[in-house]
């Protein structure tokens, strides 16, 4: 199934500046016409795009409140990250019963939902060793996505388990539909997210063949919605009913710490994801049991679609941590059950990065783009529009873009069509293969 | 038939840097499509040979050709060379100093692992002028 990206692009904000371009960590952006644009294939959902764009032409769009109205029953499933963005707040009960007052008929934790998803790991650690180790986290999905196109070897590394915020779908569907009496599908489930990502992800799933939200909703547009009726709620019922390792998977190392006893590894942000995949698949971390990695800085907390900074949300959050104990729920599920917490399709290799599926003609193309590479400058300009040399070397290679998007090939050619042969005197200092001995002049 | 050539300077002195020429060459050749046990193991040959230069030549050169049918490494070096190939090739044995210890290597499993995950090695090797390691990973047809 083709991808739907919840990362887009408003072309009438974007000046084509090109300062997406190298930020992404998977190359998937490139300007044309004075506008950027999305590689789909390549595209990870990270969102680091978004947080780099000077001029906000890159958007995630989350669902709209207004498909609330579309279900008779609307239930929220808020993710954990959303109780740190709140100033001053003591009671997770105040964000829950707002919940209430905002369209929503019930609230489902996805902290609830998490703590079930340790619960069961825990039991998988009791039963004996794990087939591959270390063993990844599937819990973000930028994640998923990275190892899919980059990473395959380790594919059979990651956990078998879905993510929080779809294990709480499929539960709070079920109690709904058994409360109200409801057919499942006029009931509508919508997570609040603090990513992209997971926005994406609850349109096409990573280890769901149907998808079990009916949306989801960013952080950011819940928040300012929310903050006028949690100061005027007239009581607060007790709703929640998490403890501190629910809450704890907000931030990156909450998961790990939840699997107790383990030697876990907990990495945050893109770059070191990459790097410690790297490390993994050549085998040099041998005595990790866990990795759990996160694309966002400091995990779900550091989302582009949160509002507070990370480092405050993740501190509010262990605030809120004081005097719960330590887990409230438990995998509920014996025997064949138990497969509702399992993804019901395998992670199947994305092979966006091959330049060919047939090695001989990969080998050539490989070496028109070492050939051509190395007689570009080597400033990684971005004036193609691609963020290096390489990746441009790769975009002609591959028809995506023609040598003369290149400024200093094209200026190359015309000073020696004007009869120049020495198209290096005209080149700015920086660029020049001789450098002329300026100082006896 | 194409062959791609690939050329690595390996910095001395730097333990940490080391295993960045195995991290690009390993880019390189997931862009091919080649079999993933066939680049698990010429990367894991390539950072034992980057170690190796690192550790007892002040670096040197990483030199990997690619057709359809092989990959050849050459890991070049002018240190000083390797009196006993057959005890070098021992695992166990090593002559890294303290620093490398220190730091975790130095384990003697350098020239063991690449001869268990490469098809083919060559050692060639002269005292005081230098040595150059060749393996050769097969990519199955």
């Amino acid at each position: 199934m083709a991808m739907r990206h919840s990362v887009v692009l408003d072309s009438r904000r974007c000046r084509g500046c090109t300062s997406c371009i190298k930020g992404c960590p998977t190359e998937a952006i490139r300007v044309r016409g004075r506008k950027a644009t999305i590689l789909p294939d390549r595209c990870i959902d990270c969102g680091e795009c978004i947080r780099i764009c000077p001029h906000k032409a890159i958007k995630s769009v989350g669902d709209q409140l207004d498909i609330l109205t579309r279900f008779e029953y609307c239930v929220a499933l808020p993710e954990p990250a959303l109780y740190g963005q709140f100033h001053n707040l003591d009671n997770i009960d105040i964000i829950l019963n707002a919940l209430l007052k905002i369209g929503f008929h019930k609230v489902f934790e996805v902290a609830k939902a998490a703590e079930m998803i340790s619960d069961f790991e825990r039991q998988a650690i009791c039963a004996g060793p794990p087939k591959v180790t270390p063993l990844i986290s599937s819990s973000c999905p930028t994640v998923l996505r990275l190892i899919r196109m980059r990473f395959p070897k380790l594919l059979p590394h990651v956990a078998c388990t879905i993510l929080p915020m779809e294990l709480a779908a499929i539960l709070a569907r079920r109690e709904a539909a058994e409360e109200t009496g409801l057919p499942p599908e006029r009931i509508g489930v919508f997570a609040i997210v603090p990513c992209s990502s997971k926005v994406t992800a609850a349109r096409v799933s990573e280890g769901l063949q149907a998808p079990v939200l009916d949306g989801a909703f960013a952080i950011r547009d819940i928040y300012l919605r929310l903050l006028s009726p949690m100061k005027h709620l007239e009581q607060i019922e007790p709703m929640s009913s998490v403890g501190i390792m629910g809450l704890g998977w907000a931030s990156c190392g909450g998961e790990s710490a939840a699997r107790l006893r383990e030697q876990c590894v907990a990495v945050d942000g893109v770059p070191n994801v990459i790097r410690m995949l790297e490390e993994i698949e050549d085998g040099r971390l041998p005595e990790a049991d866990f990795l759990e990695l996160s694309a966002c800085t400091q995990g779900c907390v550091g989302g582009c679609f949160t509002v507070e900074n990370p480092y405050a949300a993740k501190m509010r959050i262990k605030g809120l941590m004081k005097g719960l104990p330590v887990s409230r729920n438990r995998f509920p599920f014996q025997g064949e059950e138990r497969d509702i917490v399992r993804r019901d399709k395998d992670l199947q290799y994305l092979p966006t990065f091959v330049l060919d599926q047939d090695l001989g003609a990969a080998l050539n193309k490989q070496l028109r783009i070492q050939e051509l590479e190395s007689n570009l400058p080597g400033l990684h300009c971005g004036s193609c529009g691609a963020p290096s040399c390489h990746a441009f070397a790769e975009d002609v290679v591959l028809g995506r873009a023609t040598v003369d998007d290149c400024i200093f090939k094209v200026r190359e050619r015309m000073r020696s069509m004007a009869g120049k042969d020495e198209a290096d005197d005209y080149l700015p200092p920086p660029f020049r293969r001789q450098q002329h001995d300026t100082s006896r002049r | 038939m194409e062959t791609i050539k690939l050329v690595y300077p390996v910095e001395g002195g730097d333990l940490i840097e080391a295993g960045e020429a195995s991290s690009k060459m390993k880019l390189t050749l997931k862009k091919l499509g080649l079999p993933q046990d066939v680049i698990r193991r010429a990367s894991i040959c390539m950072y034992e040979g980057e170690i190796n230069m690192v550790i007892h030549a002040d670096g040197g050169e990483a030199q990997v050709e690619v057709d359809s049918d092989q990959i050849t490494i050459r890991m070049m070096d002018s240190g000083p060379g390797i009196p006993n190939v057959d005890q070098a090739m021992q695992e166990g044995f090593s002559t890294a100093d303290s620093t490398a210890r220190e730091l975790g290597f130095g384990a003697g499993m350098g020239l063991p692992n690449m001869k268990r995950y490469s098809d083919e090695m060559t050692i060639d090797t002269v005292v005081g002028t230098g040595t150059t390691v060749t393996v050769k990973i097969k990519i199955p047809q």
